[in-house]
């Protein structure tokens, strides 16, 4: 009989298993940033298209979610670190080879237009919420902050700039929105160690799925039919690049080196198959898909299901890339 | 000046002096370790079955994929081709861990990144790394590449080496004799 035992003695339970340096919070924490940045793009790529006024949910209200998401998704990374007092050293250093540290530059960056852009529109939001919601109970809370801004010294100053220059600033937003959403991919594709993470291709896929994820946010959100329509027709398009964008992943991996091949085949009948291609490719990018082909075909579909289904495809092929990337890896034994 | 280390595969006996001799030089947290034996076993019951071990560390690599993703600069490379970890200067990420294709970091409890230094605080005075100096079957061979004339170089002249995982293009400094 042939014998394979390899015993390694970094088999402590300190150092072993490596799968649990990085989870959940890194999952989520990528999730939230790509849905954060969907929504800052789309914002600012509508109201530069001038439709502020005709798709209020969109450019005015829906924005408030981001900076809440952004740090949510902070906090998470802070948890997450596990030297955390010295998390400020981010701060003290830029380095260019390092994809952590332009995503910390980035984020601290795109929080500035993340909080102002939804503090200049509060009257907007306060007027959409009475008029479309009137039992929304954020209503109050709204007015509170918005009479509060408005008595601070040098904030509605601040405002004030903001607006006048909302067309410069909507144009840095979208450059910044769509380095935040590549950065949640070329975090993970910077790892050489872990071959399912390390091709160039994840940055671009998780950038699409961010977007697609806020579109699908966007349409559950907002009442407005034509709204709607809009995002329906743009998340198609998004999940057509997802699809093609997984396709070439694999197509690399399969025609790269035996570890790349190997990284491939845990979601290719390794234990991570049908996670990934029955709930993230099925269900979180097919089924939607055809639901809202069916939508746009007159079928009457509550949209509430295809946005459900996306959003929860994007989070979970972030928590399966994750966690499959960790179990890839070179014959070190 | 290069350093790097060979190590007997034929000659070491995986007592694990070596581990210990590390554990107690650079106060390494119990249950913890810098370096660590491979216990390998291969072959067919009973003709060709052999057995062989390994002593394994940070190989600390030409081409630093752990140097590259760190966010802060914390882990650095230092005269000689060591790599380092500055502890107040990392944030504990994990970025560094991740990209390590030999898995050789661990997060030390009190949070930094920690790892085998080739005990460079040995090395400026002139001694060799504790797991060379106290391995009883001289197994691990530590010197200078540049320096024709070291241990290292001569061994790695005349006798057959391999590395591990060279495929993942990282250049290791941890020669294995055959």
């Amino acid at each position: 009989m042939e014998e394979i035992i390899n015993v390694s003695g970094r088999a402590v339970p300190h150092i072993y298993p490596h799968l649990e340096i990085w989870g959940t919070p890194i999952a989520l924490y990528l999730f939230f940033g790509g849905l954060a940045a969907g929504l800052l793009f789309f914002s600012s790529f509508f109201y530069l298209k001038g439709k502020a006024d005709t798709m209020p949910m969109t450019v005015k209200v829906a924005p408030i979610i981001a900076p809440i998401i952004i740090i949510l998704g902070l906090m998470l990374l802070l948890y997450d670190l596990h030297h955390v007092l010295y998390f400020w050293q981010l701060f003290l250093h830029f380095r260019i080879e390092s994809p952590m540290s332009w995503g910390a530059w980035t984020l601290s960056i795109i929080m500035i237009p993340a909080i102002l852009w939804p503090l200049s529109y509060l009257d907007d939001i306060i007027e959409y919420l009475k008029e479309n919601k009137p039992k929304c109970k954020m209503i109050g809370l709204f007015s509170w902050a918005n009479n509060l801004i408005k008595n601070l010294p040098l904030i509605p100053k601040v405002l004030d700039i903001f607006t006048k220059n909302r067309a410069a600033v909507a144009y840095v937003t979208i450059g910044l929105s769509i380095a935040l959403g590549v950065y949640t991919g070329i975090l993970l594709s910077a790892f050489n160690a872990r071959p399912l993470w390390n091709t160039a291709i994840l940055g671009p896929l998780f950038l699409t799925s961010g977007v697609s994820t806020a579109a699908a946010l966007l349409m559950w959100m907002s009442n407005d039919h034509k709204e709607r329509t809009l995002y329906s027709k743009i998340d198609l398009i998004l999940i057509a690049i997802e699809l093609f964008f997984i396709v070439h992943m694999f197509m690399g991996f399969l025609s790269s080196g035996i570890a790349q091949v190997e990284a491939a085949q845990l979601l290719l009948g390794g234990p991570y198959t049908v996670f990934f291609w029955v709930l993230v490719v099925g269900m979180g990018l097919v089924l939607p898909a055809i639901l809202e082909i069916m939508e746009l075909r007159g079928y009457h579909i509550p949209i509430a299901i295809p946005a459900f289904l996306i959003l929860m495809g994007g989070l979970l092929f972030r928590f399966i890339m994750v966690y499959a990337g960790q179990a890839s890896g070179f014959h070190i034994l | 000046m290069r350093y790097a280390m060979a190590m007997d595969t034929r000659k070491c006996v995986g007592c694990s002096d070596c581990v210990v001799a590390c554990q107690t030089e650079n106060n390494v947290p119990l249950g913890y370790c810098r370096d660590w034996i491979v216990e390998a076993v291969k072959g067919t019951y009973p003709d060709t079955v052999q057995m062989h071990f390994k002593s394994e560390r940070c190989m600390h690599c030409e081409n630093t994929p752990c140097v590259r993703t760190c966010p802060t600069g914390a882990s650095h490379v230092i005269d000689g081709g060591i790599v380092k970890v500055t502890h107040d200067e990392c944030i504990g990420c994990g970025a560094c861990i991740e990209s390590c294709p030999y898995d050789a970091r661990y997060v030390h409890p009190e949070g930094y990144v920690d790892k085998c230094t080739f005990c460079d605080h040995r090395l400026e005075q002139g001694l060799n790394t504790a797991c060379v100096d106290v391995c009883p079957t001289s197994c691990l061979i530590f010197g200078d590449l540049d320096d024709p004339k070291s241990d290292v170089s001569k061994i790695l002249q005349e006798k057959d080496w391999y590395v591990l995982a060279p495929e993942a293009g990282t250049n290791p400094q941890l020669y294995f004799l055959k």
